[in-house]
């Protein structure tokens, strides 16, 4: 280590720190987003109307599958330039919504999970009751399919974390941000990445056993593990 | 539509980077996911410690910061030029992804039943040979269809190396936006359509290998 500099570790830590409120806060809001979004994809699929479903089945799959930096890119600076639209986003919104729609794709995914996870026999058993649609909604599917999807969406709140720093690219004054504009003034990139990484895996880490823990005593309780089949791609 | 034949030809020039650091990543993450996957389930603690750490490392932290990280920090830190950035992207996305996968390898390796090591064993193999012969082929059809689903990510992965000044497909893109502000909107479409061409294939194969995968693993 011959670049190593504590004095420069001690100089830009409390200016990355200042980033932190940022990067937390837009990982919580694209969050919500994306759980609020994702309904929307999913009450879409259930229209049964087999070319509509078709067409949003290939959407999500096309969101899914590009870049979330791109798509960053695309609401950032495409926006103003639309005809009809012409105004433009600031960073933080753009940043949600570009970040937020990709992932809504994978949280819906995982909410289809938690409801296909729900037997047969208890759709059966509510028509057997002759349940009304809401009663059968909220006293048989739901309570059966929500518990199951926790630790999926839990995980997908550190890969959303993991991810907000993509926003920094558009100008989203968060940790990494702070870091590189550092490392450009003072010609020394080497402690605040390394601060950066540091309070990644910080925050990342602990959520992670915790989700983990959560997982197993969720396994354990309802003993449903087919449920949790691998939602696709459930990864970032 | 003029201004979709003036961009395509433009956009095509950074296909090649996108592909070879894909490739690139896809081997060394395959690789570095084998390698640290076996190393997990090692009888050397040191080995299954040191891999614990690396895996947590890489997955605790985002792709991003290890990019960057990787491409400004580590030349600062140990004198070392990593080649080109192409070796600092590709080693990058190829740790990052490498650290994921190592747990399907593991869990692939683990989920192949006892049974089968049993009857292996029962047949006088070798540790070499339980392994070869019996737990990776039936290990290895459970891994493929999570290993497409990550080759995609890898492919979106690779977006992020335009970051530190590699001229692929995004990098492209953002010179002609910059040029021609009002087309924004064109480009940046065409970027997507460009890189879902390029996911198209692994995405079928992706599912080919779901139902591949299916067959031919002893169950129960």
């Amino acid at each position: 280590m011959n670049n190593w500099s504590w004095d420069v570790f001690a100089d830009a830590f409390p200016k990355i720190i200042d980033g932190l409120g940022i990067t937390l806060g837009l990982t919580i809001v694209c969050y919500a987003f994306a759980l609020v979004f994702g309904f929307f994809w999913l009450f879409i699929k259930m229209i049964p109307l087999k070319p509509l479903r078709l067409l949003v089945t290939w959407i999500m799959e096309f969101i899914r599958s590009t870049p979330p930096l791109v798509q960053l890119f695309f609401i950032y600076f495409a926006w103003p330039m639309v005809p009809v639209v012409g105004f433009a986003l600031n960073e933080f919104t753009s940043a949600v919504l570009g970040l937020g729609i990709h992932f809504s794709t994978y949280i819906a995914e995982v909410y289809r999970s938690g409801i296909e996870g729900v037997g047969k026999g208890q759709w059966e058993a509510a028509k057997a009751l002759n349940f009304s649609k809401r009663r059968k909604w909220t006293k048989i599917i739901l309570p059966q399919a929500i518990p199951p999807t926790i630790p999926m969406l839990g995980n997908y709140l550190i890969i959303m974390f993991k991810e907000v720093p993509l926003a920094s690219t558009i100008g989203v004054v968060g940790i990494l941000h702070i870091a590189n504009s550092y490392g450009a003034q003072n010609w020394t990139y080497l402690e605040p990445l390394t601060i950066v990484a540091i309070l990644f895996l910080v925050l990342s880490y602990p959520s992670a056993i915790i989700i983990n823990r959560i997982e197993k005593k969720m396994n354990r309780r309802f003993d449903k593990k087919e449920v949790l089949t691998r939602s696709k791609g459930a990864t970032a | 539509m003029q201004a979709i034949i003036e961009i395509f030809p433009d956009l095509t020039k950074g296909l090649t980077i996108t592909i070879t650091v894909l490739i690139g990543a896809a081997f060394f993450g395959y690789l570095f996911a084998f390698i640290a996957g076996l190393c997990r389930m090692s009888s050397n603690m040191f080995l299954r410690k040191f891999t614990g750490f690396y895996v947590e490392i890489f997955r605790g932290t985002s792709l991003i910061v290890q990019l960057f990280w990787l491409y400004y920090a580590i030349p600062m830190l140990f004198g070392i030029e990593l080649g080109s950035n192409w070796w600092a992207g590709v080693i990058a996305i190829s740790l990052n992804y490498g650290a994921y996968m190592s747990e399907i390898v593991r869990g692939s390796i683990l989920a192949v039943t006892k049974g089968q090591s049993e009857a292996a064993t029962a047949l006088n193999m070798s540790r070499y040979q339980r392994m070869r012969f019996v737990i990776l082929p039936q290990a290895i059809r459970m891994m493929l269809p999570e290993f497409g689903n990550y080759s995609i990510q890898m492919l979106k992965a690779t977006s992020l190396v335009s970051l530190i000044g590699m001229e692929d497909i995004l990098y492209h893109g953002n010179i002609i936006r910059s040029t021609n502000l009002s087309q924004a909107p064109t480009v940046y479409l065409l970027v997507l359509v460009f890189y879902f061409i390029l996911a198209l294939p692994l995405i079928f194969l992706t599912r080919k290998m779901e139902s591949f995968s299916k067959k031919g693993v002893a169950s129960g």
